[in-house]
């Protein structure tokens, strides 16, 4: 970098918007972000991570909303439909399907609204080709993906699978450990996604029922105040114009010319795309404390995870203490951008990074394991899938196996 | 800290985007000249230089400048024109986005999907963007830094452009006029425009006025 944006002291450029200050037809005051988050007294509430969905929407300044039932979302997104009802949205209503959710999300975005949906697993993939579409269209809309299984035979249950396919989709990606995380993770989301420089549409995610429907403690602040609205007339795009790109290149694109200029225009177009995801570190860094967090990056051993995997890790990094083995932790918040020099440097002296994933794949330990130097050193696991829990003792397990030590297996316990 | 600079090109046959390899865009009263952040001030000064001493130096006004869409934008306007006689500079308009198919014409105007063929017909050496949508500038930029040697800076009313080897930001009228302080001081202290003698293009609706 030419220029340092680590300091968390560094708080995102105040909004300059018109309706700062103002009130909303809900009595709401128009608030900057930085004042919502560290100048407002929090207060606690028990909620599941479906009500934290709806308690962030209520003071998000949303637009639209549109919604379609999938598990585990469909319960925030009936509780968005009521928000709606109470008048906090603009506008609200059930989609087609998936893809049709993300096509209609798109036309709000292109028309200057606000807009978010959730979706989960199928759901995801069924909408795929929209988000894509989105980013090289520079829509700022939010999705909250609820993560669950994929695959055939069919489950509901929790897996992470889904972000796999989303790593390069040119969207955000934020992951969530906790429903603090998901509220926090979706306020700031969209600060950051609509900045003029960014502007790119965000998935902030979470995995599915492990925070979706479990109750947590999480601060709050006050509603009587919300987030100041979108201004499109900041957008790096002209608002939908049938004869201007991106809209005319869906259309009668020069997609459809062959030459070296329309190939250009397409290359150049995309390296925009994660030309503007590079320049969300900087905004994303002030307002998340930084792309990672870590403890004890002294051990030798590191655990380095994202979502509830992390949660997981905690507690087994506390039973390996009690055995004398010493472990730090490396918590990635955001998977796009990925915090590459982050995980470099926290990692530079770790002789074992284990990552946990709940997913078959272990796409975040492929992704560690193209950044870090010696990646010999990279567990790619332990990994469980289709909705089983990661006991903190499975790690425990992996770890302590891996530098040879004796184990108690837990696969039969019950038996 | 990122080595790489924002030069002009000719630089690859698909040049990275500057954001890509480390630059990271200037914060309100700063920026960035070949990747190097320097207060806004400096900025002014060393801009005022490359025009004067380029023999093609241009203003790519584009649509946020070319319509009225509000009175700012035609206080812009005018000031970009006050810009343009004191360098002296050519007006190239951007004036939409759309691809210019059968041809565009090069001498005339410019286009973000192919902004290479304007700056080779025309020689521009030196080149401002302003008024261009932030998208399709960085569009532009990067290709023109890929294929040309042209210096491009951008005048951006949001955050800058990394892909400039100059950049402003949060630029209004104000901006322009300290540019054109710069330009006019510089003349003052006996640094004369370089640039070959010209004549502005004319437009209407149907194209250009001969």
């Amino acid at each position: 970098m030419n220029k340092q944006v680590d300091s968390p002291k560094d708080k995102i450029i105040r909004s300059q918007h018109v309706k700062l200050g103002t009130k909303n037809k809900k009595d709401q005051t128009f608030t900057d972000v930085n004042t919502m988050f560290y100048d407002t007294e929090m207060t606690p509430n028990f909620l599941t991570g479906s009500e934290v969905i709806r308690a962030a929407i209520k003071i998000a300044s949303v637009g639209t909303s549109v919604a379609y039932p999938i598990t585990p979302q469909s319960e925030a997104a009936a509780l968005i439909g009521e928000l709606y009802s109470e008048g906090y949205l603009d506008e609200y209503f059930r989609g087609e399907s998936e893809f049709a959710v993300m096509g209609q999300c798109a036309g709000a975005s292109f028309a200057g609204h606000r807009v978010f949906t959730t979706t989960a697993g199928p759901g995801t993939l069924r909408a795929m080709e929209n988000f894509p579409m989105w980013a090289g269209s520079r829509l700022p809309i939010q999705v909250c993906v609820t993560m669950r299984g994929i695959n055939s035979p069919l489950s509901i249950q929790p897996d992470t699978l889904e972000a796999h396919f989303l790593l390069e989709s040119g969207m955000l990606m934020w992951h969530a450990e906790t429903a603090q995380d998901l509220f926090d993770f979706i306020l700031k989301g969209f600060i950051v996604a609509e900045q003029p420089d960014v502007h790119l549409p965000i998935a902030t995610m979470c995995d599915g029922f492990f925070v979706t429907h479990t109750k947590d403690t999480v601060l709050l602040p006050p509603d009587d105040i919300c987030l100041t609205p979108y201004d499109p007339y900041k957008s790096p795009v002209p608002c939908m114009d049938m004869e201007c790109p991106p809209v005319r290149m869906m259309r009668d694109p020069f997609i459809m010319k062959s030459n070296y200029i329309s190939y250009m225009t397409h290359a150049s177009w995309q390296q925009e795309i994660r030309a503007a995801m590079e320049r969300s570190r900087k905004h994303t860094i002030p307002l998340l404390d930084g792309l990672i967090d870590t403890h004890d990056l002294d051990r030798e051993i590191l655990i380095v995870s994202s979502g509830t995997a992390v949660s997981q890790g905690r507690e087994a990094i506390r039973l390996l203490e009690e055995e004398g083995i010493k472990v730090g932790l490396v918590k990635i918040k955001t998977i796009r951008p990925f915090p590459h020099e982050e995980v470099k440097e926290a990692t530079k002296n770790a002789k074992h990074i284990f990552v946990p994933e709940f997913n078959m794949a272990g796409w975040l330990a492929r992704e560690i394991k193209a950044i870090v130097p010696d990646n010999h050193r990279v567990v790619a696991g332990p990994h469980v899938a289709g909705g089983m829990t990661m006991p903190s003792e499975v790690i425990v397990e992996e770890i302590k196996k891996y530098l040879g030590m004796k184990v108690s297996s837990i696969s039969n316990r019950g038996s | 800290m990122s080595q790489y600079q924002v030069k002009p090109g000719p630089e690859a046959f698909l040049p990275p985007s500057a954001a890509s390899m480390g630059i990271v865009l200037p914060d309100p009263g700063e920026c960035h000249i070949e990747g190097r952040i320097a207060p806004e001030e400096e900025g002014y000064e060393y801009a005022a230089r490359k025009l004067l001493g380029a023999k093609v130096p241009t203003l790519f006004p584009g649509p946020l400048v070319l319509w009225k869409w509000n009175e700012k934008a035609a206080k812009k306007a005018a000031a970009i024109r006050a810009l343009s006689e004191a360098i002296p500079a050519r007006l190239i308009p951007m004036a939409d986005y759309r691809p210019k198919y059968p041809k565009i014409d090069p001498e005339a105007e410019i286009n973000p999907n192919h902004p290479n063929l304007t700056i080779w017909h025309n020689k521009i050496d030196v080149c401002i963007f302003i008024g261009v949508h932030c998208h399709q500038a960085n569009l532009a930029l990067k290709i023109i830094r890929g294929g040309t040697d042209c210096f491009t800076m951008a005048m951006c009313a949001q955050a800058g452009h990394e892909d400039a080897c100059l950049s402003f930001r949060d630029i209004g009228v104000e901006s322009i006029m300290k540019l054109m302080d710069a330009v006019n001081k510089l003349k003052k202290e006996g640094v004369k425009s370089q640039a070959v003698p010209f004549k502005q293009i004319s437009m209407n609706r149907k194209g250009r006025v001969d």
